[in-house]
């Protein structure tokens, strides 16, 4: 007994779950201390929030380099997980700030908002590091049952309770999927280690023609691809983002997403390497489908969430073009395009919280005639936002964009580069017209509600920054990101 | 010591980023955001001579100065770096010379324009671009102009907002454009890959140029790789430079402010294309197949739009036609390997067609404040509601005359030398066509016809304005008359650093051939492009185009200058023949069944049938097409929970399926 209890110990290491650890122990201290404050006092949570994530910043900062794995190699601290967790930290900071107001405004003053979004985050961040499936799943469930909840945060809002509802009944479906993948798996080969499966499988060849491992594969792949908000899985996607609060979907659409792809990636690249001419090829038909999918259904969209949800499904397409490229550049192009995602789409929501009324109504195209004149800050910063996810130099999303396409280039996916790059044209057409609305339109309001309260303006700037940094100077990031992947 | 080329595209930067955010809220008045505008363009221009001159004088020929590292992918490494060789230099004197006239122009003619700070902040970040465009040292800098200038036009074009007309116009621009710069970046990724797989990672022009006989004999697609590349380059330029098919925007981009107009869609912008050729000669020299093309799209061009500009009265419209098909002439000149008089018709069309235009806004001010006085809602830029101005506005008639001689190719005025080289090499270039010489030939006589008719309906004749509004039309003040003077100046001098071999009597030398023999003789050498013929041969031609221009100008005056008196003095002496003459000979009359009336219904044809039907149909069909199916895909998104899990089960069937069966 003692014996085993030493086992244990021994491969306890907890410097590689530290900064999960650091963020998990400023939620559950701000949950304690809400406990002791007034409801509505909203503002001390933002701020004790913010410090969470930059100790937890620095945490993952101290361990770049310096890869600690512990838990019987169930978790992994490396690069890879310290490059991802930057994407979540700042996605989760970004939300934070722009959350405050608008909580207020739309009548939530509720403190419980941020430790949720900072259980996500630690969810999230599991899922990066997690080089067991176990570790995966377990993050997995603790990012999404946060996000159910904050997704469903609304609670008098009958579009808010939907959202959470059924972010909830498919989530739980694909997970479905995923736990039954993973089954499978171990039936095959004996191990949820991520490095063992791959040992096993690629000693094995036999094994890569079994229909168990093949339908493993698969329903891994599906769960992954749900969170993803790939096609054809990505239906929950339009209905939930457009429902849920603003600040939620942005976190959302980045944050998650980006883990998602952290834990596919890994997984990919560890278990089915064996694999990879396969999986390549189901994941070009995959990512071909959800460019356009999501480019052709968002040109229809007059709601300004729907159409930033169906753009998110678009982009998402984009990041797997540099999944099916499995070359350096292609890995090290999603990173590097997950991280400038995250600021020019949650600067783009950004915007969008701060121009919203009470209720959100006239967030549409129409509801935004000759904004940009009249609110010449956030129309410059939504401008620059839109012009980054269209693709456009000098900003984030060109460089994002350019790592990838070359990447298939380079791996000779010609055609996948030129659907690719044929997407983005057509994605021009629906962010054109936010911005023909902005500036070619007569302004019908005078848009008197729209405050600029610091913190929203912080996130904007922020993000202002990361769009123009990454845009104008990738090439240092991008070598982080080279550092980061196996 | 080119370590400080930076500094050209920094300062209209600097300048735009002052006015942008200073000046509504804290400069306000409009003579110094102006001068600020005006004076940081004038600075780039000064550091432009200096590295200019600096230039002549230096025996190496090509200059690298990179500020900072933009990228690195795998072993390309991609730099913000700029490049001054012969090409760039005279593009950098071109754009920040031209475009100092054109925005201490603008202070004038935009006076008491509301947005007058965002007027020149768009206009400089203009320049910046147009900068970066030419002077990056590696396709994608000059992809950051590309977009850039894109951007600004699509800004400048919309500047009057109010007005849809200009919303849609500016949208239109923006997505004929769109169409260019994807097939820019096909021809990107296709050079790239094609390179790489030499082992030559890198998109740096030098670079480029260097290893580009690696690529001969490569295939890709059942074409050699040069031609697939150069042909979506070519694409790229056909909507920046608005060339068939892809030209429609331009002549509706006439609704942004007229100084927008001459210097972004006549004298610098549009011409992106021919200069982007010019910089990768080396390329499209290895393919004869696309240089056929870009010379036959350019003709067609060419005469395409002259004959519509017969058809046009607003008098910007008629420029406008006439840009795109000197464009025309500027492609032919490419496609038929004759690099040099492509760049230098491009550098006295940006002369003469800027002095043009702004003579043109000369114009339009002087009526729109006339009849803005009257209280009229007259159309200002109607030629019909013109005539007779020479006299009350005789600087902008002047300079609007000579420049109209200059691009009608009058000897000795600069239109004459750059359009005649080009219809020499068309003729006599081993990659030269004696059909689209034919056509270039028919073009030139047209373009000098219509540019006439447009400078007699204007300046000419009786005064047919509203007669309450008549007598308020002035000429403008010298903002605007100085810069229209310079150049005219340029217009009819410009031309001679280019005199051709067969008329050097004074043995001056082809000084623009010889100053930009280093960035084209190495191709032309290489792939055997020349023009040969005897000297005697070219004179005759030239002669002959000089006669089809003066045919040009003499029917237009026929038709259009009609001498009052004389009939009166007829009819006494020679009853018979009077009925003739008062009846002009029947001249009109037939000219007008002959050649208006049908050449009109051509023009009108052509305009509304191939222009408006096919053209915006094809456009909006795609439009449409994809619309349909968003519509329908739009349906599968039933909102039901139960309709989304069974897609996903089916998804994960199907992939299932793909695998097994693989």
């Amino acid at each position: 007994m003692e014996n085993l209890v030493q086992i244990a110990l021994q491969n306890v290491n907890m410097a590689a779950i530290l900064p999960s650890l650091v963020l998990t122990c400023f939620g559950m201290g701000l949950l304690l201390i809400n406990v002791f404050l007034p409801r509505g006092t909203t503002r001390h949570a933002v701020w004790i929030s913010v410090i969470g994530l930059v100790v937890t910043g620095f945490f993952v900062y101290t361990g770049w380099g310096n890869p600690q794995y512990g838990f019987n190699d169930a978790v992994a601290n490396d690069n890879y997980t310290a490059f991802f967790s930057v994407i979540f930290l700042f996605a989760a900071g970004l939300t934070i700030l722009m959350s405050d107001d608008y909580l207020t405004r739309e009548g939530y003053p509720v403190s419980e908002y941020y430790p949720l979004i900072l259980f996500a985050t630690a969810g999230a961040m599991w899922m990066a590091s997690g080089t067991d499936m176990l570790t995966i799943f377990l993050g997995l469930e603790v990012m999404s049952i946060a996000l159910y909840v904050l997704a469903g945060f609304f609670r008098g809002q009958l579009r808010s309770n939907e959202a959470g509802l059924k972010y909830f009944l498919l989530g739980a479906f694909s997970t479905g999927f995923l736990l039954y993948g993973i089954a499978l798996i171990y039936g095959v080969t004996g191990s949820t280690k991520l490095t063992e499966i791959g040992i096993y499988l690629n000693a094995h060849g036999s094994l890569l023609e079994n229909p168990m491992t093949l339908a493993g594969l698969v329903l891994l792949s599906t769960g992954f691809l749900f969170k993803i908000a790939a096609a054809p899985f990505h239906m929950w996607t339009p209905d939930v983002y457009e429902g849920a609060p603003t600040p939620v979907t942005a976190f959302m659409s980045a944050g998650p997403k980006a883990a998602a792809f952290a834990a596919f990636l890994r997984i990919m690249e560890y278990c089915f390497f064996s694999l990879k001419p396969e999986w390549t090829a189901m994941l070009w038909v995959i990512a071909v489908l959800t460019m356009v999918i999501g480019n052709v259904i968002a040109i229809q969209q007059t709601n300004l969430k729907r159409m930033l949800a169906y753009s998110s499904i678009a982009h998402a397409g984009y990041a797997l073009v540099g999944l099916v490229a499995a070359n350096e550049i292609g890995y090290s192009g999603i990173l590097f395009y997950m991280l400038a995602y995250t600021f020019m789409n949650i600067g783009a929501f950004a915007v969008l919280v701060l121009a919203g009324k009470k209720g959100e109504d006239n967030l549409t195209l129409e509801g935004f005639s000759g904004f940009g004149l009249k609110r010449p800050f956030l129309g410059v910063a939504m401008t620059v936002f839109l012009f980054s996810l269209m693709g456009l130099p000098p900003t984030a999303g060109f460089a994002g964009k350019f790592y990838i396409f070359a990447g298939a280039v380079k791996a000779g996916y010609i055609w996948l580069a030129v659907i690719g790059v044929l997407n983005s044209a057509v994605s021009l057409y629906y962010y054109l017209r936010i911005m023909v609305y902005m500036y070619f339109r007569d302004a019908e309001e005078d848009y008197a509600w729209v405050s600029l309260p610091a913190a929203a303006v912080i996130s904007i700037v922020i993000a202002l920054i990361g769009v123009f940094y990454l845009g104008i100077i990738p090439g240092d990031v991008m070598e982080m990101a080279k550092m980061a992947i196996f | 010591m080119y370590d400080k080329l930076w500094l050209i595209p920094f300062f209209p930067l600097l300048g735009a980023i002052i006015n942008g955010l200073l000046g509504k809220r804290f400069i306000k008045n409009e003579k110094v955001i102006g001068a600020i505008g005006t004076g940081m363009l004038f600075l780039s221009f000064l550091v432009s001579c200096k590295y200019f001159i600096q230039l002549l004088g230096d025996s190496v020929k090509s200059h690298q100065n990179v500020i900072a590292s933009w990228m690195s992918v795998g072993k390309l490494q991609v730099d913000w770096g700029f490049l001054l060789d012969p090409l760039s230099a005279l593009m950098i004197m071109v754009v920040t010379g031209v475009g100092t006239l054109i925005h201490l122009y603008s202070i004038g003619y935009m006076h008491g324009e509301e947005g007058f700070y965002r007027y020149f902040s768009y206009l400089n970040l203009f320049v910046f671009s147009m900068l970066m465009l030419v002077l990056g040292n590696n396709a994608l800098v000059m992809f950051v102009g590309w977009e850039g200038v894109g951007l600004c036009s699509y800004l400048l074009i919309g500047y009057y907002f109010e007005k849809k007309s200009a919303g849609d116009a500016a949208k239109k621009a923006f997505v004929m454009n769109r169409v260019g710069d994807f097939g820019f970046l096909l021809g990107l990724f296709t050079l790239f890959w094609a390179l790489g797989s030499h082992g030559v990672w890198t998109i740096n022009f030098v670079e480029i140029t260097e290893n580009a006989h690696l690529l001969s004999g490569d295939m890709i697609l059942g074409a050699s790789v040069t031609t697939v590349a150069t042909l979506c380059f070519f694409l790229g330029a056909t909507g920046k430079s608005a060339q068939l098919p892809l030209f429609t925007w331009l002549p509706d981009a006439m609704e942004g402010p007229t100084p927008v107009s001459a210097l972004i869609h006549a004298a610098t912008m549009v011409t992106a294309g021919v200069y982007m050729i010019g910089r990768m000669n080396i390329l499209f020299a290895m393919s004869p197949t696309t240089m056929f093309v870009v010379a036959l799209v350019g003709a067609l061009t060419a005469i395409f739009a002259a004959t519509i500009g017969f058809a046009q009265n607003d008098i910007k419209r008629v420029l406008a036609y006439s840009t795109v098909s000197q464009l025309g002439f500027m492609f032919v000149a490419m496609g038929v390997g004759a690099f040099t008089a492509g760049i230098f018709h491009l550098m006295t069309h940006a002369f003469f067609k800027a002095c043009l235009f702004l003579g043109s806004g000369s114009v339009i001010h002087a009526m729109h404040h006339a009849l803005h006085h009257a209280h009229l809602d007259d159309d200002a830029q109607d030629m019909r509601n013109m005539g007779g101005l020479r006299k009350k506005m005789p600087i902008t008639w002047a300079t609007f005359g000579i420049s109209c001689l200059a691009i009608s190719g009058l000897p000795f005025f600069s239109g004459f030398f750059s359009k005649d080289e080009i219809l020499w090499w068309a003729f006599a270039s081993t990659r030269g066509n004696k059909v689209i010489w034919v056509i270039v030939v028919v073009a030139a006589f047209m373009t000098a016809f219509y540019m006439f008719r447009c400078l007699y309906m204007t300046f000419y004749g009786e005064q047919k304005t509203n007669p309450k509004a008549k007598d308020h039309v002035h000429e403008s003040p010298w903002v605007i008359t100085l810069p229209l003077v310079v150049l005219a100046g340029l217009a009819t001098v410009g031309g001679l650093i280019g005199i051709p071999h067969a008329i050097d009597i004074a043995h001056v030398g082809n000084k623009l051939n010889a100053f930009l023999a280093p960035v084209f003789h190495h191709s032309q050498e290489l792939y055997k492009i020349e023009a040969h013929g005897s000297a005697s041969t070219e004179i005759i031609l030239m002669v002959f185009s000089v006669a089809i221009a003066l045919a040009g100008i003499g029917f237009a005056t026929v038709m259009y200058m009609k001498d009052p008196s004389l009939p009166g003095k007829f009819t006494a002496k020679f009853p018979t023949l009077h009925r003739v003459v008062f009846n002009k000979w029947y001249v009109d009359e037939i000219y007008d069944t002959l050649f208006v009336n049908s050449t009109k219904k051509l023009g009108i044809f052509c305009w509304k049938g191939f222009d408006v039907k096919v053209v915006d149909g094809i456009v909006n069909g795609i439009a449409k097409l994809v619309g349909a199916l968003s519509s329908v895909l739009r349906y599968t998104q039933s909102g039901l929970f139960t309709n989304y899990a069974l897609t996903m089960v089916l998804g994960t069937v199907v992939m299932l399926a793909i695998f097994i069966l693989n």
